[in-house]
């Protein structure tokens, strides 16, 4: 997440800046699916426990484009750093999950 | 070898459950020992639950970082769950699982903040999710860990 090029936490300040100006809520979201060779290999990984692989790969790629979102979002409105960021996952409906980021876009001065 | 196919179902249900047993212990003890080696390698990036960093005079960069796992559970745990759930009280098996995912997500915190030079890692979160995909499956959780890195400037 760090290719991202802009400010991104989740406090709010950034320790030793001031913030100019409040832009709002940003957020950016994702819905993916699983698919079938992933979920049939998770299938046999599921006998006998342990990290899913492939599906750690798949919620890793929606949560960086759900950043990803947001940050363009951000830049669209002038800002320089999102502040605050939370995350929040749903699953939609079996085999499907919503990843949405949402924080504060701010200009630092 | 009829008696065989006449109970397959069986043979099947307790060749998962000795496989779960087997391999999933084998398993999770290993990623144990991996989880505590690497505990002490990193012991050095220091994690706050509060909202603040110690000193906010200093001009310091920040950076959310995040570090997340999906974990399953193996057949016996499921199959010994299953049987707790008639009692209640509590189930080993599931904490450790948790136990297990919530440890590896924040290493993998702690990996990425000290790639971007970060010792210090301030308003940490944990998030965890069930994912387990049609009734009876086994099921597994995704567990997030997120907070803010702070880089001293160069």
């Amino acid at each position: 997440m760090a290719s991202t090029g802009m400010m991104v936490s989740n406090i709010e300040i950034i320790p030793g800046r001031r913030v100019s100006s409040h832009l709002g809520m940003v957020q950016g979201s994702t819905v993916r699916a699983k698919h079938a060779g992933r979920d049939l290999m998770a299938g046999l990984k599921n006998i006998v426990g342990g990290e899913l692989k492939g599906y750690t790969e798949l919620m890793q790629e929606a949560r960086e484009e759900a950043t990803e979102r947001m940050v363009a979002q951000a830049k669209s409105i002038g800002a320089n750093a999102v502040i605050n960021v939370r995350f929040a996952t749903t699953s939609v409906t079996l085999g499907a999950a919503e990843i949405l980021a949402y924080g504060t876009a701010v200009v630092l001065e | 070898m009829e008696i065989f196919f006449h109970y397959f179902e069986w043979f099947m249900f307790l060749f998962l459950l000795a496989l779960g047993f087997g391999v999933g212990r084998f398993l999770e003890a290993n990623h144990y020992a991996s989880i505590r080696q690497r505990e002490t390698a990193y012991a050095s990036v220091l994690l706050f639950g509060s909202r603040f960093p110690p000193d906010m005079a200093t001009r310091q960069d920040c950076q959310l970082v995040t570090g997340h796992v999906v974990i399953s559970s193996d057949y016996f745990k499921k199959f010994v769950f299953g049987l707790r759930s008639f009692i209640g009280g509590r189930s080993r098996g599931y904490e450790t699982l948790l136990d297990r995912g919530r440890r590896e997500a924040t290493l993998r915190m702690k990996t990425e903040a000290r790639r971007l030079g970060s010792k210090l890692i301030v308003n940490v979160k944990y998030e965890s999710t069930s994912i387990s995909g049609n009734r009876g499956a086994v099921p597994a959780f995704e567990i997030l860990a997120y907070g803010t890195a702070l880089i001293p400037p160069k």
